[in-house]
């Protein structure tokens, strides 16, 4: 079987401090994986280093996406490609509308390549009927589209509208920092559903979280248990269930006593 | 001839030119004797003779201003420029395209001028070198009894209104190069709007030079009756040359009791051209003033949009977008004198300098004693978008009573790594997502614009930001 994403031992420094020290990650289309791990374990860093974050420094491994070298692609190629990063903070970009700015990024991952070449944008009318549609989905208002990028949304409307992007943008990767930090227990609902409606046999997931919450409604395949930048542990669902009752330290004790790094 | 040869095009659309065609170029460089031969050629009043004296005599007093892009201007070499070109038929302006010279014709189509008319404007003025060769008006405005007419047929045609307003707002002594038009200034546009007459589609008028080493110097004064109102664009563009060109402008308007004016410019100078000009308003009671200023283009641009507020109630904005490319200088701004109560202003300002340009907010803000009660805000925000390229503030503000609130913000900014990143992060391309950044930046301004316009604007900061590249 085919692998969506493949990383090995992946190290990236931010500011000449190493922060990822050896990840292994394998993932496969049509699953769902959940990353955990304490504040500052390198779970962001992840998500941004394999988005093509210029400030985040690769110092060795690898991650290959579809058979190719995603390091060696600008950020812009990988969105292209079909990876996709739900931000934990969401950039604001004023003066610049929603619909704009969805339109543009459409065009470029989703544009179909003319004879030329180049790839022909969708009809305006198209997009806003197809905008409409998903925004309606995730029952956003409609004023969203006419707003400024994320510019002073709301903690909850910020995450939804990197929902939203992602519904447009069907990725065949898609990495959820903390999505479900920030949204009030309906929202947590609605974005669930929202991607869970996108779940399909070539579509990967991974779904960065603290909370067990989350996993309720996402159903993750695997669990991970991210720890001073590798992944420590990993198992099916029964361990986000387990770190709940437990907690990092005990679990990071019991494994630290048995010599057991690493996944 | 209408053949048009292309000069060092590079990446400016407009650099083109045509070959000369001209019925009268004075000789280079100013002299007494020119400043005559040009009111005499135009057959004008003593009183105007007069006063082309008046500025010539000041001209030569007035020492270089010492600030703003000095190093520029003490470089300008006035005996090196024509001061007057007449092209070949044009002895007046024509009021039909059908009429204007083929060659001057095919620029201004090539500028897409007659088809803006078509689409979206009340009327137009279209000036070649030193003279207006098209001006007309929609004759449903005619017959309301607005008169629009380029200032030397004003002065024929309507000497009275002339001589009463004309050099009221801006003296000749105001400045050098205040003083510099008065002695030569030559077409430019005449507005005149009756008590509530409300002329909803704008006025444009376009200024183009084609000459090299050419000097142009029009003059316009707009008048808006009581309760009136009207928008007033221009355009402005130059063929790109090795040598310099001046452009040097006096714009006087006034705006009486509950009357509206905006006048809104898009200049493109070609890169080789300096744009030094004086513009100043003055609202009297309850009326409001707008300048959109919008300078793209040139070597060196000195322009600071004035409003005096006259009476009570009287509202003055300055809307200032400013970009800078390589060897660029964009000192701009705006000044507001607050002369009456309850008067207030706003002035914004959005400049953004690349790939070396400079830019410089200069603005004052002037309260007088008995202007109580008044309201000034200034914004001022400056995009930079690499290493070689600076911005500067220079807000100067006087008050001269207590009971006034004024605000004052101003930020310098690069283009940051996290909006890039989260563009590009959603598939949009480096230079792409640059120019969306930019035109965010611009944006409050350019909304300010006639849809046609603001579409414009934007296409030209993309133009500027890919030709700034190289
Ligand atoms: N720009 C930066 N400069 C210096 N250190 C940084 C920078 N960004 C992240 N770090 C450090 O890298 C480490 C990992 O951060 P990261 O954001 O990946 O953690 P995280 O697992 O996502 O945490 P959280 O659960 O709080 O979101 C932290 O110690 C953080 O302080
Ligand atoms: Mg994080």
């Amino acid at each position: 079987m085919s692998t969506s994403l493949s990383i090995k031992d992946l190290q990236v420094s931010i500011d000449d401090k190493l922060i990822l020290k050896g990840l292994n990650l394998e993932v496969k289309p049509g699953e769902v994986h959940a990353i955990m791990g304490p504040n500052g374990s390198g779970k962001s860093t992840t998500a941004y280093a394999l988005a093509g974050h210029p400030a985040y420094e690769v110092e060795g491994g690898e991650v290959w996406m579809d058979g190719v070298n995603l390091l060696e692609l600008s950020p812009d190629e990988r969105a292209q490609m079909g990876l996709f990063l739900c931000f934990q903070y969401p950039t604001a970009i004023p003066g610049i509308s929603m619909a704009n700015f969805l339109r543009t990024s459409y065009n470029a991952v989703k544009g179909e390549e003319g004879e030329d070449g180049k790839k022909k944008p969708i009809p305006i009318a198209e997009f806003r009927k197809k905008l409409l549609e998903k925004m309606d989905l995730l029952k956003m208002d409609k004023s969203f589209a006419r707003r400024y990028l994320n510019e002073g949304f709301s903690g909850g409307e910020k995450k939804r509208a990197e929902i939203l992007q992602m519904t447009l943008l069907e990725p065949k990767v898609a990495i959820l920092d903390e999505t479900d930090s920030g949204l009030d227990i309906d929202a947590l609902r609605i974005v669930s559903e929202g991607v869970n409606s996108m779940l399909s046999s070539e579509r990967a997931f991974i779904v960065i979280t603290h909370y067990q919450r989350i996993l309720d409604y996402i159903k993750p395949d695997y669990v991970h248990i991210m720890y001073d930048g590798q992944i420590i542990l990993s198992g099916g669902p029964e361990l986000a269930l387990r770190l709940e009752e437990e907690g990092y330290d005990n679990i990071v004790k019991s494994i630290t006593q048995n010599g057991n790094g690493g996944n | 001839m209408a053949a048009t040869v292309d000069v060092n095009l590079d990446d400016y659309k407009y650099g083109f030119s045509v070959p000369e065609n001209y019925a009268f170029k004075a000789e280079k460089g100013l002299s007494e004797r020119i400043v005559k031969q040009i009111s005499e050629m135009k057959n004008e009043p003593g009183w105007m003779t007069d006063f082309r004296l008046r500025g010539y005599k000041h001209f030569l007093e007035r020492p270089m201003p010492q600030w703003g892009g000095q190093g520029m201007l003490n470089t300008i070499n006035f005996d090196d420029i024509y001061y007057y070109i007449k092209p070949v038929g044009a002895d007046k302006a024509f009021e039909s395209w059908d009429d204007v010279p083929e060659d001057i014709k095919n620029t201004f189509d090539r500028l897409g001028i007659p088809e803006a008319e078509q689409k979206f404007l009340a009327g137009v003025g279209a000036q070649y070198e030193s003279e207006v060769i098209y001006h007309s008006i929609i004759k449903d405005l005619e017959s309301k009894g607005v008169i629009f007419l380029d200032m030397d047929a004003s002065l024929r045609e309507h000497p009275e209104i002339v001589k009463e307003y004309f050099g009221t707002v801006i003296p000749p002594e105001d400045n050098k190069f205040a003083a510099l038009n008065t002695s030569v200034w030559s077409g430019g546009s005449f507005i005149y709007v009756p008590p509530g007459v409300h002329i909803d589609l704008p006025l444009q008028a376009y200024f183009r030079i084609n000459a090299q080493n050419m000097g142009q110097f029009e003059r316009t004064l707009i008048i808006v009756d009581e309760g009136a109102y009207v928008h007033y664009v221009e355009g402005c563009t130059a063929p790109t040359y090795s040598t310099d060109s001046l452009h040097s402008a006096v714009v006087e308007i006034i705006v009486k009791e509950n009357g509206r004016c905006r006048y809104s410019t898009i200049q493109n100078w070609s890169h080789n051209v300096y744009n030094l000009v004086t513009k100043r308003a003055q609202a009297y009671k309850n009326a409001t003033m707008e300048w959109v200023d919008g300078n793209l283009g040139s070597k060196l641009t000195m322009k600071y949009p004035a409003v005096w507020l006259m009476e009570d109630g009287a509202h003055g904005e300055v809307l200032s977008i400013a970009f800078a490319g390589k060897g660029q200088v964009q000192d701009a701004g705006g000044k507001i004198v607050h002369a009456a109560p309850n008067t207030s202003s706003v002035i914004t300002s959005k400049s953004i300098s690349k790939g070396g340009g400079r830019t410089t907010y200069r603005g004052l803000i002037k309260v007088a004693p008995n202007a109580t009660n008044s309201k000034s805000n200034v914004l001022c925000d400056a995009l930079i978008l690499d290493d070689q390229s600076a911005s500067d503030t220079f807000p100067y503000i006087e008050i001269e009573n207590n009971n006034v609130s004024i605000g004052h913000e101003a930020s310098v900014s690069k283009v940051s790594e996290e909006q890039l990143f989260y563009l590009m992060s959603r598939g949009i391309e480096e230079d792409t997502a640059s120019n969306m950044i930019v035109s965010g930046f611009i944006e409050p301004i350019v909304k300010e614009l006639p849809m046609e316009y603001a579409l414009e604007m934007n296409r030209l900061i993309e133009m500027e930001m890919e030709g700034s590249v190289g």
